[in-house]
């Protein structure tokens, strides 16, 4: 019925329709015109749009961002890209010290309607330094949205929400997922609101939370545990911040069981923020503790094989973390 | 030919989306995957697209309309459809018309191909990108700090806050409920069989002044009576229901020819019974063999614990003894370790306080493996149920003459009984089953027995 693509197409597809729709929306980042970036996300635009709409920029993230907020304060809708979130950090400043400040700091009269796409994650033999997951030092900046969607569907209803928000998104995209994930797309006009997560798999057993990857991870798990009879069901939450808590609590409600699974580190990742927010509102609706299952608290992905793989989130490491969690 | 066009499913937890605007009106031509009307729920607006080319008959509902997931939106008229032959157009119209929910997951869920390469400076490494063969090495790693949440131990008596309020919302006692959890512990499954049992009661007492059973009555003309649960008839309910209902039991047997062991007995009783003042009784003679040979194999000497298997190292034996007011099976603490006349002195003792109330609840607790003399009263084959959390459950047959054939082609009258064996295959096979029955067999076939009398 709808066109199947990947999770880079849908992304290319939502910027390319959102700038078709609104001239103000531009792009900015490093190889993303000549080169159509280096996923190729942007693969055909500078013929399509013109250099003026698609901008290459120098090797200086913090320049990336710092223009990107300027234009937005401006009234243009730019979608900045930082090629890895590795390389993110240099626009700490420009991404949390301003952007996110703006609208509070001018009592509302200035807007930073920007988008900033990142690729992050692992499981791509990227190394040191193209493998890292960022989301939670920007989840706890308040005035930022942080998205980071598991499949093409999600990705292009998320983009073009993040597009036409009028606030800063920083907008996740899992490497590992652009070619590996397909699924039908509508090539018509949709999008997702910010902030609502998705139940990706019904279950009544207990609930595993996540996003990015790691939902698929979580399916496949789901899977295995089926053949035993035991029903998972597994909340994909989409957006990071704000929280769509109401769909994480109704879960628990039914499940009274809940897992959190993310591919970021263990130590302040968005599992100990979403375990605080249960126990705070659900205390009561817990049968088992809640756990977590996540990447391990070392400085960087590592780049040999074993070691990377023994970093993840495995298939094998969230099954066993879910029949503790059944167990207790 | 006119299709009906439903509003299609987007979500497990959508259940209805709010009709915005309509795109096009009746009469209308459209193309297949143009944008007929826009649609807002909780969780994404969207414009739905013609599933099909064709034109449009009638729209059925009107913007600001709240309407559930899959009910019909508007009718088309397909293209071409008349130039089908009829039975064609109607499974592929099925097939178009329908937005299938398995293909609305699969849009949503999409679909993980661990295989594809990824692409970009990350891309260009050798080997798989999939998931590594070496995942494995490290997936039971207990020391692996990326799964976390469980401590070393739990308290298993603490109750978690959903049970505690189940508890206090129910008014129960936990003592009264069976845990299922780690270590024992109540989960909310369990709280939930416990009420549902209960329900089962209080809805059967409901039941005799109910229009179902006024009926029977009226019909047979029969009388029933209604038998209030004693709390031992209660507790044995519960705990029946538990073992079979969590239980994967099987069921074995072996006839053994017990026809040497009746006649040393024979010899031997009297002079026990003035010895010890208690009688030298095949199920004292056979529990204590049973106790020998669990304690020397214990597979069956154990209990299933969800995520691994409980083996104890002392043999429990617990005696099912059937008393005025129902079954009760007191326990004979490490059974394996005393020698004949003591375990026959305590089988006796605490059959003889089953009979009389005056067990002391020591007596009831602890116990690893049961032993049921079923033929005491004529049985010859019974299917016993397994003594949950217990993994097996031995019962002794009536011992009665058989013409047999021999060794020697000669026909002999023996004395057989049946041994039957009812255990929980989670823990072990019918090979572990079959190795314990026929070692007792041999036991009581060939022993020296009066060496048990020393």
């Amino acid at each position: 019925m709808m066109p199947i693509i990947n999770v880079i197409e849908a992304v290319r597809d939502a910027m390319k329709e959102e700038m078709a729709r609104d001239a103000s929306v531009f792009i900015m980042g490093e190889d993303v015109g000549k080169r159509g970036g280096v996923f190729l996300a942007t693969q055909g635009f500078v013929e399509e749009f013109g250099e003026q709409r698609v901008i290459d920029m120098p090797l200086a993230e913090s320049g990336i961002a710092g223009i990107a907020v300027g234009a937005a304060m401006a009234g243009l809708r730019p979608i900045a890209e930082i090629q890895f979130a590795d390389f993110i950090s240099p626009t700490m400043n420009q991404i949390v010290g301003e952007a996110a400040r703006a609208r509070y700091g001018t009592k509302g009269e200035v807007h930073v309607p920007m988008v900033v796409r990142s690729p992050y994650g692992g499981q791509v033999r990227g190394g040191l330094f193209h493998s890292q997951s960022v989301e939670a030092y920007f989840a706890h900046t308040p005035g930022l949205k942080v998205v980071a969607p598991s499949t093409p569907f999600d990705a292009k209803g998320l983009l073009k929400s993040a597009i036409r928000d009028n606030d800063p998104v920083l907008f996740l995209e899992h490497k590992r997922t652009y070619r590996s994930v397909r699924g039908e797309v509508p090539n018509t006009d949709y999008s997702i609101p910010i902030g609502s997560a998705d139940v990706k798999r019904a279950g009544h057993d207990a609930t595993i939370v996540s996003y990015g990857l790691t939902i698929h991870y979580a399916l496949q798990a789901a899977e295995v545990l089926e053949k035993e009879g035991i029903q998972i069901e597994i909340v994909d939450l989409r957006s990071i911040r704000p929280l769509d808590t109401e769909t994480i609590i109704n879960s628990v409600s039914k499940t009274s069981r809940l897992l959190v699974l993310h591919e970021d580190n263990l130590t302040g990742g968005i599992g100990a923020e979403i375990s605080a927010i249960v126990s705070e509102k659900a205390f009561d609706l817990l049968d088992a503790p809640i756990m977590r299952c996540a990447g391990l608290d070392i400085p960087a992905m590592p780049f040999a094989p074993t070691l990377e793989a023994a970093y993840m989130p495995s298939l094998e490491k969230i099954l066993a973390t879910t029949r503790k969690l059944l167990a207790y | 030919m006119p299709a009906i066009i439903q509003l299609p499913h987007v979500g497990e937890s959508v259940t209805e989306g709010v009709i915005g605007k309509w795109l096009v009106k009746p009469g209308d031509r459209v193309e297949k995957y143009d944008p007929l009307v826009e649609v807002s729920t909780d969780k994404v607006n969207m414009e739905v697209p013609a599933p099909f080319s064709g034109v449009i008959l009638r729209i059925l509902v009107e913007e600001g309309d709240t309407i559930e997931m899959g009910k019909p939106i508007a009718e088309l008229e397909i293209d071409g459809a008349q130039d089908n032959p009829v039975e064609d157009e109607a499974t592929e119209n099925e097939e178009e018309i329908h937005f299938d929910r398995e293909a609305e997951r699969r849009a949503r869920v999409g679909e993980f191909l661990e295989e594809v390469r990824s692409v970009g400076p990350t891309g260009s490494g050798e080997g798989g990108l999939g998931r590594p063969d070496v995942d494995s090495v490290f997936a039971d790693d207990p020391n692996d700090p990326s799964v976390q949440g469980e401590a070393d131990s739990i308290n298993s008596e603490r109750l978690s806050p959903l049970v505690k309020r189940m508890i206090e919302q129910y008014q129960l006692n936990p003592e009264e409920i069976q845990g299922s959890g780690r270590d024992g512990r109540l989960t909310k499954s369990d709280v939930l069989a416990h009420l549902e049992f209960k329900e089962g009661r209080s809805n059967s007492r409901t039941d005799t002044s109910s229009g179902g059973f006024a009926e029977i009555k009226g019909e047979n003309g029969g009388q029933s009576d209604r038998i209030e649960l004693t709390s031992i008839r209660r507790t044995i309910a519960e705990h029946m229901s538990k073992a079979v209902r969590d239980i994967p039991s099987a069921w074995t047997m072996i006839e053994v020819d017990l026809s040497e062991l009746v006649s040393w007995r024979n010899q031997h009783k009297h002079d026990f019974k003035v010895q010890h003042s208690v009688n030298l009784s095949y199920p004292a003679i056979i529990g204590w063999f049973t106790a020998k040979i669990l304690s020397g194999n214990p597979t069956l000497n154990s209990s299933w614990a969800v995520d691994s298997i409980k083996q104890f190292s002392s043999v429990n034996l617990g005696i099912a003894v059937s008393t005025e007011s129902g079954l009760i099976v007191p326990v004979i603490h490490r059974a394996d370790e005393m020698n004949f006349t003591e375990f026959a002195t305590k089988l006796d003792s605490l059959v003889s306080a089953a009979r009389n109330g005056t067990l002391e609840l020591n007596d009831v607790q602890g116990g690893t493996f049961t032993f049921n003399n079923t033929g005491a009263l004529g049985s010859i084959i019974s299917v016993p149920i397994v003594n949950h959390p217990q993994a097996a459950i031995l019962t002794t047959e009536a011992i009665v003459k058989r013409p047999v054939v021999t060794e020697s082609d000669a026909i002999a009258i023996r004395s057989i009984i049946n041994l039957c064996l009812s255990f929980d295959h989670r823990v072990c096979d019918g090979h572990d089953a079959g190795i314990f029955l026929s070692s007792l067999k041999k036991m009581l076939e060939h022993h020296d027995f009066s060496s048990i009398l020393n």
